[in-house]
């Protein structure tokens, strides 16, 4: 196990990568009341054409399926994890995205029989006809509770706006129809592949022992077998970089018009450097424009085209990235044509050195006070992780950060071929 | 783990809290002013976080006061008003970096509590009230929002609910305000309500951070200070005993996807009484959790939902029990709701689930004190309840709880209103 001190913030990492691939991370923090753990793959709702692990071809399985399987995970033949997480103290709880699927609980006692849990009723699936059958109805009320939110149909409608080919334009939960395909196979050809410890990452932070704690899981996983693995074939169609749909329209009973722009940042993969530089140039600059103190909300804001439902977010994988500003609005014709008209003018701007400090500062205050959650740190160290970054090292990354980086990013920040609009009006 | 440690004084006219600790790399500043929930006053205690979030006299544009927070490496500004029970609270939460974890940073807490406390008693004003423009603006905001309700369906039929449910006691009040009293409220009279809760309304600031004591003491009450003899609070929840027999059924329409399906009950029970933790236990076994009975066979038994839960109000004593559901599935769901609720009632809990769920809500509990916020609203609970029962307190008491307390509990408990928010379609005809 080797330890990483990090003494600016703080902190003390532990790392180990088992004999069967499995990657662990350990972040004692004594202070805290509880502990957390997260088990992650490198597996979600974008991972629909893959060639499954012992085979040759590849296959394209059902939209929503990597969503349907972690639920699905939560179901043994004999009892529900969810109780057995229970009677330990402890809640559990499961996301997917567009890109992982991660398994998490948070207790504050009964902390290694909690991560023998984690650990084990993920590595144990049971999946039947009848309980795959009996999850259909379970999904498909969760995908209509997202029909009837304008937010999250604003969020999607604007990634199927910019993503012509890239399954991040599909539903991570799927939809009705395409979850109704799914079987008890589809289910475990997904789970063979993309479950492997190769794949997967546990990151535990909080009250705990870390020798202990590692021994607990070596043991754990030197019990259990493992086929070997090559590396996962992942098969993504050509993503051109202009925009699918200059305008997406959607009518939803809505009081008052949603408008979001999507910005499409980026169709192919990085290397670590130049995808932490575009990570952070991305969130600062939007945020120095757009954030309360910026220049162009304040236009926004005189011109009367945004309430303080007005957002912005930006994101960035391995293979697609995309920024996101829009809110509720009275007049989304003017909203458009305002946020694009300022967004262009973007290419003649230069940022001075004093604001670019400015930027700095408050990104690494931002991070600081994101750190006071386990939970963010576990899930944002494995997403960094997985792009070969140290999240640790982002405040340093932040430091050297240099005023011609971030005007260099600014002059080809924006492209009008790679903006998207998705409204949301009442009729 | 750290223990919570809480030192309370009053000084300047306000209670001060002062909560060192070393959990965090943050130090958060809440000031809450607090009065009782009144009709006549809401849409002003609504509007006035809108307002004061433009910035003060010193930095009077939004954009400026943000400039300065960013500055103060991202500082977060936030102001909000709330229900509490009966009570209307406004909060100002500012959350600033430590400096200890930033080289070569030693002032940027001094500038931190100062600009707070403009931000609170230095507001934006001409002569005789908030500056015009903003308040028209910030009034068009609320507007917004209050006509936005409608589009979050979980929390427009909460809403709806306790409409229903309360009416004629001040917790039905809306905490957004009401659209009618937009016209009526201007720059001069909002400023003037403002000055007397500056005066007035019961006022308490927590510190809480990795420092040391004594220094953040000094800072704050060399900064904040006001006129004020009578800083007490009182409880002032009104609970209202159910006189219908019947509970109340009340159904309404709307172009919708998934119904809506809540349940309102009183429990006679507030944060102060001898049998709140038991209240605690009971909801936990009920629905707060996925291992409680409403999941597990609304959800997982029946497949008639993808959330099916409850959760407490305090302050008011309510239990409310909430689901979303198909349409069609109305009669069922709500009838197999209902019988998770008798279940309670006739103390159909075994031992397991009576000692898992204590140990869920203990872990919930120290769970919310890993996180600053959560600190202080806790701390808060008490300033509330008039009560001095600590979190850790109500902790030790919530492990004490026996199936005696909850069959006690069950006697109080009774079902008040049924709310269904359904489409067209899915309409019964009874």
């Amino acid at each position: 196990m080797s330890k990483h001190p990090y003494n600016d913030i703080n902190e003390t990492l532990y790392k180990e990568e088992l004999d069967n691939g499995l990657t662990v991370f350990l972040l004692p923090r004594p202070e805290m009341s509880k502990a957390y753990g997260i088990f992650s793959t490198d597996y979600g709702s974008i991972d629909q054409t893959f060639v499954p692990l012992g085979e040759e071809e590849k296959t394209t399985v059902p939209e929503g399926i990597a969503h349907f399987l972690e639920h699905k995970l939560f179901e043994k033949e004999d009892r529900d994890v969810f109780a057995d997480f229970g009677k330990q103290g402890a809640s559990a709880n499961a996301y997917t995205s567009f890109t992982k699927t991660a398994y998490l609980f948070s207790a504050t006692n009964h902390i290694e029989d909690n991560v023998k849990t984690l650990i084990d009723f993920v590595q144990d699936p049971y999946f039947s006809e009848q309980s795959v059958e009996k999850e259909k109805g379970i999904i498909a009320q969760e995908i209509k509770m997202y029909d009837d939110q304008p937010d999250w149909q604003s969020f999607m409608g604007t990634i199927k706006g910019m993503f012509k080919n890239h399954p991040v334009n599909v539903d991570i939960a799927g939809t009705v129809e395409s979850i109704n395909k799914i079987t008890k196979d589809d289910l475990y050809t997904c789970y063979n592949t993309f479950y492997h410890p190769e794949n997967m990452v546990l990151f535990i932070a909080g009250n705990f022992e870390p020798d202990s704690m590692l021994q607990l899981i070596k043991e754990n996983q030197a019990a259990k077998k493992f086929e070997k693995m090559e590396e996962i074939k992942r098969d993504f169609p050509n993503e051109p970089e202009e925009v699918a749909m200059s305008e997406n329209k959607m009518i939803m009973p809505v009081s008052v018009a949603k408008c979001t722009i999507g910005i499409k940042e980026s169709v192919s993969e990085l290397d670590a450097d130049q995808f932490i530089q575009k990570d952070l140039l991305q969130d600062m600059i939007i945020s120095y424009l757009f954030a309360k103190s910026g220049k162009f909300y304040q236009q926004l804001y005189d011109e009367n085209l945004i309430d303080d439902s007005f957002y912005y977010e930006t994101s960035l994988e391995k293979n697609f990235g995309y920024s996101l500003i829009g809110g509720n609005t009275h007049d989304p014709e003017k909203f458009v044509s305002k946020l694009k008209q300022l967004l262009l003018s973007t290419q003649d701007m230069t940022i001075s050195e004093k604001d670019f400090e400015r930027m700095k500062k408050k990104k690494i205050g931002q991070l600081l006070r994101a750190m006071n959650s386990l939970e963010f740190i576990a899930s944002k160290y494995i997403h960094y992780h997985m792009q070969g970054v140290d999240f640790f090292t982002l405040i340093n990354k932040i430091q050297e950060l240099q005023l011609e980086d971030a005007n260099g990013f600014l002059i080809n920040w924006i492209d009008e071929k790679r903006i998207t609009v998705c409204k949301i009006v009442a009729e | 783990m750290e223990a919570i440690r809480e030192e309370v004084e009053t000084v300047n006219g306000y209670r001060l809290h002062v909560v060192p600790n070393k959990k965090f790399k943050t130090i958060n500043i809440v000031v809450k002013l607090k009065t009782t929930l009144e009709r006549d006053t809401i849409t002003k205690r609504a509007l006035l976080p809108y307002i004061l979030q433009q910035g003060p006299n010193s930095y009077p544009t939004r954009m400026e006061l943000q400039t300065k927070l960013d500055e103060l490496y991202g500082a977060v500004l936030s102001i909000d008003g709330a229900k509490k029970g009966e009570n209307h609270v406004i909060s100002f939460r500012l959350e600033l970096a430590n400096q200890k974890f930033i080289p070569n940073e030693s002032g940027i807490l001094e500038e931190a509590i100062s600009l707070l406390n403009d931000v609170i008693f230095n507001p934006n004003v001409d002569k005789d009230g908030f500056d015009r423009n903003i308040f028209n603006r910030e009034k068009e905001t609320l507007k917004q929002k209050m006509s936005s309700i409608i589009d979050d369906k979980m929390r427009y039929a909460n809403m709806r609910l306790i409409d229903e449910m309360c009416e004629g006691e001040p917790y039905s009040i809306h905490v957004h305000g009401y659209e009618e009293d937009l016209s009526s409220i201007s720059p001069e009279n909002t400023y003037e309500y403002y000055q007397s809760i500056c005066k007035e309304d019961t006022m308490d600031v927590f510190v809480l951070g990795d420092f040391e004591t004594e220094e953040v003491k000094k800072l704050i009450t060399s900064t904040f200070k006001r006129e004020n003899d009578n800083n007490t609070s009182k409880a002032n929840a009104t609970i209202k005993k159910n006189e219908k027999k019947e509970a109340n059924i009340v159904k309404e329409n709307q172009n919708i996807q998934q119904a809506k399906l809540h349940i309102g009950y009183r429990t006679n029970t507030t944060y102060g009484d001898k049998l709140y933790p038991a209240l605690q236990v009971f909801n936990g076994i009920l629905g707060a959790f996925p291992s409680s009975k409403l999941f597990i066979n609304v959800r997982e038994k029946n497949s008639l939902a993808y959330y099916a839960s409850s959760r407490l109000e305090s302050h008011k004593g309510l239990l409310l029990v909430f689901s979303g559901i198909a349409p069609e599935d109305f009669e069922k769901a709500k009838e197999i709701m209902e019988q998770q609720m008798d279940a309670m009632k006739k103390s159909d809990v075994t031992d397991t689930e009576l000692s898992e769920t204590k140990a869920l809500i203990e872990n919930q509990l120290l769970e919310t004190m890993d996180n600053p916020q959560g600190i202080v609203e806790l701390l808060y609970q008490q300033v509330i309840a008039n009560s001095n029962r600590s979190p850790e307190k109500l902790i030790e008491e919530i492990k004490q709880v026996t199936k005696k307390d909850l069959t006690e509990l069950a006697e109080l408990i009774e079902e008040d209103t049924v709310y269904l928010l359904s489409n067209e379609g899915g309409e019964n005809n009874e």
